[in-house]
């Protein structure tokens, strides 16, 4: 048993307060997408705090559809990716929350440098400024995304600063303040 | 004065007294961004009250201030609307940089930092600290109007200069931080 | 980027800036200037740095006379790479990138980032730190709604109401200091910790403080909440509803402003909420009205849970047993070769996390605070997401103000609490 599902300074203990909940949902999930589930991680005998999903990329809007919608959970807490310095390069981690339960699953997806992710806005608007930051820090395109612009760094930016091969110190100098794009407005 | 109405020695106190007067109605321009922004409003507001030190009256414009005070980070995505405000102030103009952040990057040497808003615009006044105590800033104010009484700023060095732009000033180009090749950060242990 | 052009950013030299900017700036419009102003609709930009936007952030809008009829944000005015600090940093270097997240509310964030990295680790804290950080978590919610409910008053011209919490806010920073020494940046928490024990008597401070500021709130809530000019402008003002609010993510009072039953010290209850009394208020508009007396309610309901913790905190000590986190005692490192072995290594090296992942979020002030962490083993994060409650609710902010007046901007952004640390971060 990992020590991490039984803390009880945090959190409390997972399998107790969910009891069973996120058992089913991974039964129930990898039903419906047999052949397009990669990986299942679970608590207690994985390195994980909560369920793990890694799905494959053309199903992934799907099996959130079907998270979301058929089984509850329909929060989005946090949209992110990581640089695996892997092949495939990325994984792109959705966190999402049952509103009844609070219980949370974690579903990743991965992703090579250069392909490009479906987006997640048809599902939650707020899925739109994640997808900007990831291609902002991560490079990685999003298609039907209607406003893919860099949002933490200036528009005149070069590479993706939280790739693993970015210095730390890659200082870009530039002398005029970001342009206005007055389209954004029309 | 002496009695013949000889300019040499008038001049000089006229001088005293225009610096005088310069650093006792002092302007604000808070240029709060982040952490030290809080600090600063401590600062101004009761309890602290900056007010004490004539520099009570906080300008939003540039246009009607002197002080510029730079409390925070200044990235390299704003440094050029640091810039930009600094040109905007009428002379004379004086400078602190409020907080590690502002006047040396601080614990964030990364990318998308300045390295110090000495960079980017004269600093009369460095207020160390991650944030400095209002009490900090307070000493870094009397400071500054210790230096105006003096005629040490920037902003008189430039006055006197024949071209009317300030002599730089010897600071080296890079810090002795970055003396080694930047991006081997990366901690291997 | 290829790897070829890396080189060059280590070639730019950082004093270029120094002198040489132009004085006129090129701010390249990508239209002709008069196409903007077509049909009477005129763009006002907001920020990066105007009194009224709290912290370094741009707005700009199209107005149809006073109406807003589009607008968008822009940020990153702050960025301060905190997630790439995050995998470059030792896990106990990264204690103080913490605190710049939300400058407001920065022990909160100590807290939540040293439970984020003892639950990967599985190090268990003792009671008495529990209590201590949970007391500090409340505190810092006080100071935070304090400064987010005076500036947006300030903001729609209460100005003397602002004072009041600022007084209240600056004894809270005196109790803080006593714990910790410093005022805003607290570093408070270590991993498995706390940097050093609550004085003797401070749990009263902290009661004899909840009283007063309780006395202070009541004082406020007269002066204001049903002020007739107040209620004009924050009635039914920039509305966010239920629905949007789950769309948008928003969490924290804005979401319960609004009807979303989501408080994570309730819901998931991390250290000891569970054995709490306290009640989540939650309105049903979702109007700036709601979203500002969801957080006066709040603080009533945070004095409680700091009132109960003051009662149930024991003596006892602050520093979990696991020798993996655990710095060594100073007579220690100065009397024993081991021990000065022991605190060379921690702090030189660090200590090592076991790989794995962990989602660790806390009810901050402003919502969903949350550290995914993602550890390959070794003293450093591969990966350090951090999930600000802000980047979530600025994004609220172009639906929130649309159709309404550019007046109504800066109460629907005051009321949100966008804090630039946290948003940019």
């Amino acid at each position: 048993m990992d020590v991490r599902t039984s803390i009880k300074t945090n959190w409390g203990n997972f399998s107790d307060k969910y009891g069973t909940a996120w058992e089913q949902l991974l039964t129930a999930l990898s039903n419906d997408f047999t052949s397009s589930i990669e990986q299942i991680l679970k608590p207690g005998t994985d390195a994980v705090d909560i369920p793990t999903i890694i799905v494959k990329k053309p199903i992934i809007i799907d099996f959130l559809r079907s998270t979301k919608d058929r089984y509850g959970y329909s929060f989005l807490s946090d949209m992110t990716a990581v640089d695996e310095e892997g092949d495939p390069r990325f994984f792109v981690v959705y966190h999402l929350m049952h509103l009844e339960t609070k219980a949370r699953v974690r579903i990743k997806t991965r992703v090579a440098d250069g392909e490009k992710m479906p987006t997640a806005i048809p599902l939650w608007e707020g899925a739109n400024w994640a997808e900007r930051e990831i291609y902002d820090m991560f490079g990685i395109h999003f298609e039907g995304h209607p406003d893919l612009r860099r949002i933490l760094m200036d528009q005149r930016w070069e590479g993706h600063p939280l790739r693993k091969d970015y210095p730390l110190r890659g200082y870009q100098i530039f002398l005029s303040p970001e342009p206005i794009d007055p389209e954004l407005l029309s | 004065m002496s009695k013949d109405g000889s300019a040499d020695f008038f001049t000089t106190k006229l001088e005293n007294v225009v610096n005088w007067a310069r650093k006792n109605s002092l302007y604000p321009l808070p240029f709060g961004t982040s952490c030290c922004g809080i600090e600063l409003m401590a600062t101004l507001a009761s309890g602290y009250d900056m007010a004490r030190f004539g520099a009570e009256v906080v300008r939003f414009s540039p246009r009607q201030s002197d002080l510029l005070v730079v409390a925070g980070i200044v990235n390299l995505k704003m440094a050029p609307i640091l810039r930009n405000i600094y040109d905007q102030m009428a002379d004379p103009k004086w400078v602190i940089s409020m907080g590690a952040c502002a006047s040396s990057g601080g614990i964030f040497n990364v990318y998308s930092v300045t390295q110090g808003i000495d960079t980017v615009v004269p600093v009369d006044v460095y207020v160390p600290g991650c944030p400095p105590a209002p009490e900090g800033l307070l000493n870094g104010l009397l400071r500054l109007e210790d230096m105006i009484a003096r005629g040490e700023t920037h902003a008189h060095r430039r006055m006197k200069s024949p071209d009317g732009k300030t002599p730089p000033t010897p600071l080296p180009a890079v810090s002795s931080m970055d003396a080694h090749p930047r991006g081997s950060e990366q901690r291997k242990v | 980027m290829s790897d070829n052009d890396k080189s060059n950013f280590h070639d730019v030299p950082l004093d270029i800036a120094r002198w040489g900017f132009p004085a006129q700036y090129d701010i390249t419009l990508k239209k002709d200037s008069d196409d903007i102003f077509d049909d009477s609709r005129v763009i006002v930009n907001i920020g990066p740095t105007h009194p009224a936007m709290h912290g370094a952030f741009r707005c700009m809008a199209k107005l149809n006379g006073e109406i807003i009829e589009k607008s968008y944000s822009e940020f990153g005015y702050t960025h301060r790479a905190k997630e790439k600090l995050g995998e470059n940093r030792t896990y106990h270097q990264f204690i103080v990138y913490t605190d710049r997240l939300n400058y407001c509310s920065s022990l909160i964030n100590n807290v939540t980032y040293a439970m984020a990295v003892e639950r990967l680790m599985g190090v268990e804290v003792p009671e008495r730190a529990i209590w201590i950080r949970m007391m500090c978590a409340e505190l810092s919610r006080v100071i935070d709604h304090l400064i987010c409910v005076g500036i947006s008053a300030v903001d729609l011209g209460a100005f003397s109401y602002f004072l009041y919490g600022f007084h209240q806010r600056e004894k809270a920073y005196t109790l803080i200091e006593k714990v910790c020494g410093a005022r805003l940046t607290t570093s408070y928490t270590r991993i498995g910790g706390l940097m050093a024990d609550a004085p003797e008597g401070w749990e009263n401070e902290v009661r004899e403080w909840c009283k007063e500021t309780r006395e202070v709130i009541d004082e406020m809530d007269k002066l204001l909440t049903d002020n007739r000019i107040w209620l004009k402008r924050t009635k039914n003002v920039s509305v966010f509803n239920k629905e949007q609010c789950l769309r948008y993510s928003y969490t924290g009072p804005n979401a319960r402003a609004a009807g979303v039953d989501i408080d994570l010290r309730r819901d998931q209850p991390s250290m000891f909420y569970d054995k709490i009394d306290f009640d989540v208020p939650v309105a049903q508009n979702g109007d700036v009205f709601d979203r500002y007396y969801v957080r006066m309610e709040e603080m009533k309901q945070s004095l409680n849970i700091l009132t109960q913790c003051a009662d149930r905190i024991k003596p006892g000590p602050i520093w979990s047993e696991d020798k993996r986190v655990r710095i060594p005692d100073k007579d220690v490192v100065y009397n024993t070769m081991e021990g000065l072995i022991h605190h060379f290594k921690f702090f030189m090296t660090g200590f090592n996390v076991p790989a794995g992942e962990a989602y660790t979020a806390f009810e901050a002030a402003n919502g969903e605070l949350g550290f995914y962490i993602v550890s390959k083993g070794g003293p450093a994060a591969h990966r350090m997401r951090i999930r600000g409650p802000s980047f979530w609710h600025y994004q609220g902010l172009d639906p929130m103000i649309k159709g309404g007046y550019i007046a109504d901007l800066v109460a629907a952004l005051g009321s949100i609490n966008v804090i630039a640390g946290e948003l940019d971060r």
